[in-house]
């Protein structure tokens, strides 16, 4: 038995056997061909292996997530029986002499290029498809296996260095039970997947996990941030009874999403959601969420080659609007720049882009950004229940600044005769430490706060979120960013001012007593976590979270913290 | 040789599942089938070829059809179209 320490990323405990994720690469070599017939009969039988695999993706895909999504994959098997590719490659193989996986990539690439020169967004896009398509093909050629999850058939505990996007869309969820990751933060994209399935995750754990054997037996503690190897039958045992608790309690707040967060002594909190699309508004009402605390409008902006217009935004939040009705929805304005790239939109490099033109900075200093988002804010908020939120402020300036821009934007609507609402709360997320140190001053220029603890911790601990060398500074739970959101909630309840948080540690359940009782008003966070932080609440007294709170405030460390909560809070001994 | 043009007037235009639909219908007839569109031309049975074609909403197209069934293809690929591929819009 070993014990592989690494970050805790998503609670819950996982136990089963060990898969490896392994990207393989493909190496393409070309020669000419003796034996032509030879060469097409090989390729046809490649084509043909990659056909029947398509056909059985579509079928699944219509069967999981319905014949829209899935007629992507309807679109690449007919690909592989498209005349003009055929004869494409059958003119490059008897004519040309080329071998097989020549003769595919060069037809491949002609149209893949063909399709990217195109002035259609959607049909540029297609080029990947393509290329998806011919990987698939090459792969039958080359022998190499099929995906790097073809040997994934029972549900296992996924080894990976590190997970991208589209790897986690090969990943059969059924068969996952957890992930350990060798490197990434709490931040990384695995670590966000999981919590959004809500299965266990371990990152940065380290290159020796990627040394373990398939099949070899584990236990994934994603809460203490553990990895267990080949555990002794006590040790599984002792774990299956803290995963049934755990489970149970999962249930237990599932059955009661729909209910409000009241505290045992009557106090109420609102528990909503972090969005970034109307599919996730959908999610979040499922959850229970009682609003949006976090309207990312940056969906608008990704995978697309021009801006988004004043009508397509206002559309767009117009529907999310209308998912909630009356209840409320904080749109956050546009948040790119440094680190976060539009394709739609060329920023100069920066030397330090976390430090750089990001966020309200940079719709500042573009009013041509800027402008269109806030009228169709405006527009959107006439009739519905939307509050406005400006990211990374540091400075009473830029709110006047970004509120002379919102009122010259109202100005000119009433003038062009659109309606806009009458009253539009605006507020600020507190995430640079300038800003949580002058909240007192800020909290007389907004409606509300909303503290974004990701940024703000990485700032307060100078240490960069998607570092894993000096992801062990990365905890919300750090004393530092503690005592500053203390600062911020007092400084804005001294004003009559509410607060919310939508960073990740609002829906950190042993963070959630903590801040329930430092006084924070509303938390925000994914729709998956909100059904048991909404119980976790339900179990406390406000009295008694202050309490803990008080006590979390005199630690020294994020783990003195979490022990301390475990120990209060019964429902969270688990976690 | 029968030839029709038609507006393309379906949300995304001539892409994604309208696009397999008409290559699907165009492949049930044995004539050949090519459209145009500007100044490209695409084989109709061919969806890379579709594709590239570039074809958008409210984008006009000119079908041909040669060969014995030609005329039922047409009717099949306008009917097709007039119909906005079955989608709802």
């Amino acid at each position: 038995m070993q014990k592989v320490r690494g970050i805790a990323a998503s609670p819950g405990i996982a136990i089963g056997p060990a898969f490896r994720f392994e990207r393989a690469t493909l190496q393409v070599e070309r020669h000419t061909v003796d034996d032509p017939e030879a060469e097409w009969a090989r390729l046809e039988a490649a084509l043909k292996a990659a056909y029947i695999q398509l056909k059985e993706i579509y079928a699944n895909a219509v069967a999981e997530s319905g014949a829209e999504t899935a007629a992507i994959f309807e679109a690449q098997a007919m690909m592989l029986e498209d005349p003009e590719l055929l004869d494409t490659l059958r003119s490059a193989i008897f004519e040309q002499h080329h071998n097989a996986e020549a003769a595919l990539v060069d037809a491949s690439e002609a149209y893949a290029q063909a399709l990217e020169a195109l002035d259609d967004e959607y049909l540029r896009a297609r080029a990947a498809d393509v290329r998806d398509v011919a990987t698939r093909v090459l792969r039958e050629l080359l022998g190499v296996a099929e995906s790097p999850t073809a040997g994934l058939v029972i549900p296992s505990i996924i080894l990976a260095r590190d997970l991208t996007p589209s790897d986690t869309a090969l990943l059969d969820k059924a068969l996952v039970l957890g992930f350990c990751i060798a490197e990434g933060g709490p931040t990384s994209h695995t670590a966000i997947l999981a919590r959004g399935l809500g299965l266990p995750a371990v990152v940065g754990a380290g290159p020796e996990i990627l040394a373990i054997p398939n099949g070899t037996s584990l236990i994934l503690d994603g809460s203490e941030g553990t990895l267990i190897v080949e555990p002794s039958q006590e040790t599984i045992t002792a774990y299956q009874a803290r995963r049934n608790a755990l489970t149970d309690v999962m249930a237990e707040a599932q059955s009661h999403a729909s209910e409000p967060a009241v505290t045992l002594d009557g106090h109420r909190v609102e528990v909503v959601a972090n969005i970034g699309n109307v599919e996730a508004a959908h999610a979040a009402v499922a959850n229970g969420a009682e609003g949006v605390g976090l309207l990312r409008t940056e969906f608008l902006y990704l995978e697309r080659d021009h801006l988004p217009d004043e009508e397509e935004q206002f559309k767009a939040y117009r529907a999310i609007a209308e998912v909630f009705g009356t209840r409320p929805v904080i749109l956050r304005t546009l948040d790119v720049g440094g680190d976060k790239e539009l394709p739609s939109l060329t920023l100069p490099k920066e030397m330090n882009p976390f430090l750089g033109l990001r966020a309200i900075r940079l719709s500042l200093a573009r009013p041509d950004l800027f402008k269109p988002q806030l009228r169709a804010a405006l527009r959107a908020a006439a009739g519905h229940n939307l509050k406005l939120m400006f990211p990374m402020v540091a400075t009473a300036q830029e709110i006047r600044d970004a509120r002379t821009m919102l009122e010259v934007c109202r100005a000119e609507l009433s003038a062009e005769g659109l309606a806009t609402p009458e009253q539009l709360d605006v507020g600020i997320m507190v995430e640079i430490p300038s800003a949580a140190i002058m909240a007192d001053q800020l909290a007389e220029e907004v409606d509300f706060f909303s503290i974004g603890t990701n940024d703000l911790t990485q700032y307060t601990m100078a240490a960069d979120r998607t570092n894993p060398a000096v992801s062990y500074l990365v905890s919300g739970l750090q004393p530092a960013v503690l005592r500053l959101i203390k600062m911020v909630i007092d400084a804005a309840h001294a004003h009559g001012k509410w607060v919310g948080m939508c960073g990740e540690l609002a829906g950190e359940p042993l963070a959630i007593p903590i801040l329930l009782g430092l006084g924070l008003d509303e938390f925000s966070m994914n729709p998956p976590a909100i059904p048991i932080a909404k119980q976790i609440i339900r179990s406390l007294s406000l009295a008694e979270a202050q309490t803990i709170a008080a006590r979390a405030l005199e630690l020294d460390s994020p783990e003195a913290i979490q022990e301390l909560v475990r120990s209060e809070v019964d429902a969270l001994a688990n976690f | 040789m029968p030839e029709i043009t038609i507006v393309v007037d379906n949300e995304v235009g001539l892409h994604a599942r309208p696009a397999s639909l008409f290559v699907q219908t165009a492949k049930q007839f044995k004539s050949d089938i090519s459209v145009t569109y500007g100044e490209r031309k695409a084989n109709a049975k061919s969806i890379l070829s579709v594709l590239t074609l570039g074809a958008n909403q409210g984008a006009e197209i000119t079908i041909h059809a040669e060969g014995e069934d030609a005329d039922e293809a047409l009717q099949a690929l306008k009917s097709l179209i007039e119909n906005n591929f079955g989608e709802d819009s």
